[in-house]
């Protein structure tokens, strides 16, 4: 199940993040977070809920503003971007959200068509309805082109999340808890979908989770966030094979095969 | 102090005057810069020309059995209830021009928006709602497109638009109403009915209704999206939000139609 990525180029940072700080109120989520992510690769984000894993790719992504700290995405400061230039390189950025975010009073071929059509390189109706069957195609669900969301299931709405992420043909993706209330088959083939876009389009990705099966089969790096802050950085097996009471108490509580 | 002031102040909070007012102030800031951007944003391409057109149908189709309903139910019993007023004097002759004068100047546009308020408002403030709390708004933010524009302006922009659409009609219905009433009990004909009906009414009457209209279109469409797009917590949030869209808006039309009757009278 330990995966192998050989796209992965160690000498280009494709995110970079140092002394990144985010509270609410007064409970302070992220203290000085420190990391980056290099082009090709699979990054999972560890933690328990609450420790601020959402929070960090929100801050990412300009959802959220960090209190201190930078945060360096494809080599512009996002701090520092007018709304333009923010929206130019979210073009850039695929965004999974943990319910799917799917867009409730649209189709499906509508839910992917929506960024395109809205974009400045707008290709035209007939090429976005060739690049929603192929894209729909690739997740496995051209069936449920005309289909709304409300008549999907649970994995299908994550696919087509993806899916709709894909369509924008994003350098980097950010998954939240991509498998989340899934049964294991469905969080397996989401899985095999993650790795399967990190190798079709070469994205780097930052993937949060708490599901050690999905941190291990689709991690080429392992980040655990404690305390607000990342504890240990490395591969999964170099992670869980330390003596360390905190991270042994999060793997003996996940089913692992 | 408030055990929650003293609280927030332990968190190493502290407010500029006290919690409550600070929170009124910052919310009257977010109202204002809402309102700001809709303007920037309503004049700026890319138009969704597209989403105008199908919430102008929602906003019109929704309302309108309520709407058939209410203008002509208030036609009817308007005139029933001012009978025995102008019959104690003879004047039964004179409700044709009172019940134009009162529909057209007042209860139409009223009417309608009233019920648009509860209809539209809450539609708007619960469907924006519930696509916030559901992370659907930043869904369209992180894919780089503009939510404020494809959901706040598009919807702002029927509202005030249909408004003035749907007073027209609840007017006609109103009148409708009036007619069956009166050529019921003084046989008055169609044409008798109108000539006196109009008779009273001026260009300004009718144009100051389509105004209000557009006001109060405006204020339902606005409340209900400043409500739902800010929605926060959960179901709670967007049940919240569906509720307060309608209170302020109802508030804010009768709070309009003293004012504008105000002006209207002082350019009659």
């Amino acid at each position: 199940m330990k995966k192998t990525s050989p796209h992965i180029d160690y000498n280009k940072k494709v995110i970079s993040i140092s002394g990144l700080k985010k509270s609410f109120g007064s409970n302070e989520v992220l203290r000085g977070v420190d990391i980056d992510v290099f082009h090709g690769e699979n990054l999972v984000v560890l933690g328990r809920s609450g420790t601020g894993k959402s929070v960090l790719i929100k801050i990412i992504v300009g959802l959220l503003r960090p209190d201190a700290g930078r945060v360096n995405v494809l080599g512009k400061e996002v701090e520092l971007l007018t709304d333009r230039e923010l929206r130019d390189l979210r073009r850039k950025i695929g965004f999974s959200f943990q319910n799917s975010a799917l867009y409730d009073s649209m189709t499906v071929a509508e839910n992917l068509a929506f960024p395109l059509l809205r974009s400045p390189e707008n290709p035209g109706r007939r090429e976005i309805q060739r690049s929603t069957e192929e894209i729909l195609d690739s997740v496995g669900l051209l069936s449920a082109i005309n289909q709304y969301p409300a008549e999907l299931s649970g994995g299908q709405k994550k696919r087509i999340g993806i899916a709709r992420t894909l369509i924008m043909k994003p350098e980097i993706m950010l998954y939240d808890e991509p498998t989340a209330g899934l049964d294991p088959i469905t969080s397996m083939e989401i899985n095999n979908l993650i790795n399967e876009v990190q190798e079709r389009y070469h994205t780097s990705s930052i993937i949060i989770t708490h599901d050690l099966t999905c941190a291990k089969s689709t991690g080429d790096r392992i980040a655990v966030l404690l305390d607000g802050n990342f504890h240990r950085t490395g591969s999964f097996d170099d992670i869980f094979a330390l003596p360390d009471e905190r991270i042994k108490s999060f793997y003996d509580y996940n089913f692992i095969d | 102090m408030k055990e929650k002031d003293k609280q927030e102040k332990a968190n190493g909070r502290s407010y500029v005057i006290s919690r409550r007012l600070d929170a009124f102030f910052l919310e009257i800031n977010a109202i204002y810069q809402f309102v700001k951007r809709f303007f920037k944003e309503v004049f700026l391409p890319p138009y969704e020309w597209q989403e105008v057109i199908r919430q102008c149908y929602h906003v019109g189709y929704k309302s309108l059995a309520l709407i058939t309903l209410t203008g002509f139910v208030t036609g009817i019993v308007f005139t029933k209830q001012s009978r025995p007023s102008l019959a104690e004097f003879g004047a039964t002759s004179w409700l044709p021009s009172l019940i134009s004068i009162a529909i057209l100047r007042a209860l139409a546009p009223l009417v309608t928006a009233l019920i648009a308020a509860g209809k539209v408002g809450s539609n708007i403030g619960a469907e924006l709602g519930s696509m916030r709390v559901t992370e659907q708004i930043d869904a369209m933010e992180v894919s780089a497109t503009n939510p404020f524009k494809f959901l706040v302006v598009t919807r702002v922009l029927a509202t005030t638009l249909m408004m003035p659409v749907l007073m027209c009609y609840s007017g006609f219905l109103g009148m409708l109403g009036g007619f069956i009433n009166i050529h019921q009990n003084e046989l008055t004909t169609l044409p008798v009915f109108l000539e006196r009906a109009f008779e009273k009414i001026s260009y300004l009457d009718i144009g100051s209704s389509v105004v209000k209209s557009l006001v109060y279109g405006f204020t339902i469409g606005m409340v209900g999206c400043y409500q739902g797009y800010n929605a926060r917590n959960g179901t709670q949030g967007v049940g919240k939000a569906a509720n307060t869209a309608v209170v302020v808006s109802m508030f804010l039309i009768f709070i309009e139609e003293i004012l504008l009757v105000q002006i209207t009278n002082w350019l009659r």
